[in-house]
């Protein structure tokens, strides 16, 4: 009883983490940049590891004819999709200045590049989260 | 420039770069993301293979 009482004093004493500049900075570069966020804390290679599968999967997508979703408040797999290449920050809004994905092609492959630029998003945004956690000390 | 790519190597593509995603952002020292990303790499090709398969086998 003592010791859960002890435990519970324990643990609502232990400080909270200080949010520093460095942890707001890293999520929205990794989100903008695909790997920034780890580079701006000097991990040099998952950074570049990160930027190198978020970007090949996005480029791959366009190459293959992939649709870029534009905001849309229409289909509820047509927000989703959005939402999902939203993800990938400035490649996306690269894509849209430029007016990439937008041809309508009835091809398999050009299905799988809508759903690898959705993916290379949602995979930017968990790098992102993980920029966060290093610059929090979460994680090393 | 229009990439045409094969179902498969799309799945190795795929897996590929996920699968480094995956391994940097899920666990902590450098081994671990080496063995997590190989996992996960194994896990998606494997899945499409045996997906494939059966398949093939229930078209049959």
């Amino acid at each position: 009883m003592a010791n859960a009482k002890e435990t519970k004093a324990k643990s609502s004493s232990t400080p909270a983490q200080p949010l520093t500049a460095i942890a707001f900075a890293a999520p929205i570069a990794g989100w903008l940049i695909p790997g920034a966020g780890h580079i701006l804390q000097k991990r040099w290679i998952r950074g570049l590891l990160l930027m190198l599968a978020v970007g090949v999967l996005f480029f791959a997508g366009l190459g293959m004819q992939g649709k870029v979703y534009a905001f849309n408040t229409g289909d509820l797999l047509d927000i989703l999709g959005f939402l999902g290449d939203f993800g990938a920050g400035a490649l996306y809004l690269a894509a849209r200045t430029m007016d990439w994905g937008q041809a309508i092609v009835p091809h398999a492959t050009a299905d799988y590049g809508t759903k690898y630029m959705i993916v290379a998003g949602l995979l930017n945004i968990v790098s992102a989260v993980d920029a966060y956690h290093i610059a929090s000390g979460k994680k090393q | 420039m229009t990439l045409e790519l094969s179902h498969f190597s799309a799945v190795l593509v795929f897996a590929l770069c996920a699968s480094i995603v995956f391994g940097i952002t899920q666990r902590n020292t450098t081994r671990e993301m080496l063995r997590y990303g190989a996992y996960c790499f194994v896990l998606f090709v494997g899945g499409v293979i045996v997906a494939g398969w059966a398949m093939w086998i229930i078209k049959r």
